[in-house]
């Protein structure tokens, strides 16, 4: 084989790369050197953390170029940031930046509200959010290298990104057993395609990476995502939005690498000082849920 | 039979198990220091390099990991394996454990949309290797007795030096299991002589 940029298995090897990893959200070169430094495995670069989005109102776009190239110059782990769903160009000006992996993110304001981006065309990977099977298939299908439960982004609270974790583990299990004769079926009332189906059931998994995201906001519930089967964490408002940033980073490090250690997350979360304010998401009306976002 | 541990802090921790059992071999993930006994070679899997060496420090795994070595026993790294198996890494005064005498560039090929796959001749591997680098990092400089195993554009990019063994490509990323069986055959062979600090 000739020299191939752009494959599917650099793209998804780089998300096998991050497995039992924390990436986090940062908005400038300081938080990005503070979550380097606690053992993060990737940053996200944004302009504001899910929480600021949701106080901020109005329409959330990719981040400024200059806050994503400040990122990129500080660490030397790898970079990734938000692009609207469906909008091609922020896609590619990340892309052409040399950000490592765009995230098509709902916590952003989709740009497209019926098709998200074909992203097997682009030579960068992306990770994309899912609440079911379905969901998860589609963006496969799409060329998404990587997936992360959409939880509820910027409530520090775990409840939606649990729903979604179990429910994608539980839809993949019946897969997993399922007759031949009984697939096409599934993929009608999934909404699936077909043929990502066949690779799972032959897999006996999904055939990408798959993080938890949205409502992490304690070493807790870290350790609680990978306890259910999460190949990592990301921590959106979580960490900067603390008392402690660092000590709280390095708590969700070490509780997502050790998370069934019980003594030693109970040690972790000792002296962590508060976590972020957290929001009841059944007093979010339907506009602000961010998960309904995304087809 | 013989124990391959896989360091399970972070990183392709299952990808190279899963290749360790296909070889017929026994696999262990090691999570803490005390399991290094339980342990005939080791693999430092592709991960985060910075990441996997602050847990490395963070639960006291330097000394384990030194002594593993000193006392002959093989210990295989792939791609951040690679940088963290390193004496000297370029632009930096600071290597992480510090055992083999190569100099490694991180990152080498450029940021993630630079990563690639290619087919490369690899020593004791007959036909091709493919070989997946993923922000890979490359051997800049070698010492006296390190073995050269395969090089991409001239550069080194797998090389063994006594009971080490390192590639900058991810062997697990591959169902090929022939690069792993070159390590397993270290494993299975009689003590060696430790590479010198």
């Amino acid at each position: 084989m000739e020299k191939l940029i752009g494959s599917e298995t650099v793209k998804r090897g780089m998300a096998q790369m991050q497995k039992g990893g924390v990436i986090m959200d940062v908005v400038n070169a300081e938080q990005a050197k503070i979550a380097e430094a606690s053992g993060a495995v990737a940053v996200m670069a944004l302009e504001r953390v899910p929480s600021d989005i949701r106080a901020a109102g109005g329409v959330a776009r990719m981040a400024d170029p200059r806050i994503v190239e400040e990122v990129l110059n500080a660490v030397s782990i790898p970079v990734m940031a938000k692009a609207r769903i469906g909008h091609i160009v922020e896609a590619r000006v990340l892309e052409a930046m040399g950000v490592d992996y765009i995230d098509e993110s709902e916590v952003l304001t989709p740009a497209d509200e019926e098709f998200h981006l074909l992203k097997s065309d682009y030579t960068v990977p992306f990770v994309c959010g899912c609440r079911d099977l379905g969901e998860a298939s589609r963006r496969i299908g799409e060329g998404a290298a990587m997936l992360r439960t959409k939880g509820e982004p910027g409530t520090g609270n775990i409840v939606e990104a649990v729903r979604h974790m179990r429910k994608v583990q539980a839809q993949v299990r019946k897969v997993v057993h399922m007759n031949d004769d009984e697939l096409m079926t599934e993929a009608k009332l999934l909404g699936a395609p077909y043929e990502v189906l066949k690779q799972i059931r032959a897999e006996g998994k999904l055939p990408v990476v798959n993080f938890a995201a949205g409502g992490v906001a304690t070493p807790a519930d870290a350790a609680l995502m990978m306890e259910l089967g999460a190949d990592g964490v990301f921590v959106g408002s979580g960490v900067f939005k603390s008392e402690n940033p660092e000590k709280f980073a390095s708590a969700i490090v070490q509780a997502t690498t050790y998370y069934n250690d019980y003594e030693l997350i109970g040690k972790l979360s000792k002296e962590l000082g508060s976590a972020m304010k957290g929001i009841d998401i059944s007093k979010l009306s339907a506009e602000e849920r961010m998960q309904e976002r995304g087809w | 039979m013989k124990t391959i541990g896989v360091l399970g802090l972070q990183g392709a921790v299952q990808e190279h198990l899963k290749q360790i059992e296909a070889l017929g071999m026994n696999g262990l993930i090691v999570k803490k220091p005390e399991q290094m006994n339980e342990i005939d070679g080791l693999i430092i899997p592709g991960g985060e390099s910075t990441a996997i060496k602050n847990l490395i420090v963070r639960y006291g795994f330097l000394a384990p990991l030194r002594d593993f070595s000193q006392k002959g026993k093989p210990i295989l790294g792939t791609c951040a394996g690679m940088v963290l198996l390193a004496k000297e890494i370029t632009d930096t005064d600071e290597s992480h454990l510090g055992l083999m005498d190569i100099k490694v560039k991180r990152n080498a090929y450029g940021r993630q949309r630079d990563s690639f796959e290619v087919d490369l001749e690899v020593k004791g591997i007959e036909d091709v290797f493919p070989s997946v680098f993923i922000r890979a990092p490359y051997i800049e400089a070698v010492g006296g007795n390190v073995e050269v195993l395969a090089t991409y554009e001239d550069k080194i990019v797998a090389a063994r030096q006594g009971n080490l063994m390192v590639s900058s490509f991810h062997p697990e990323l591959t169902a090929d299991t022939r690069f792993i069986n070159l390590f397993a055959e270290l494993v299975d062979a009689p003590a060696m002589a430790p590479v010198a600090p």
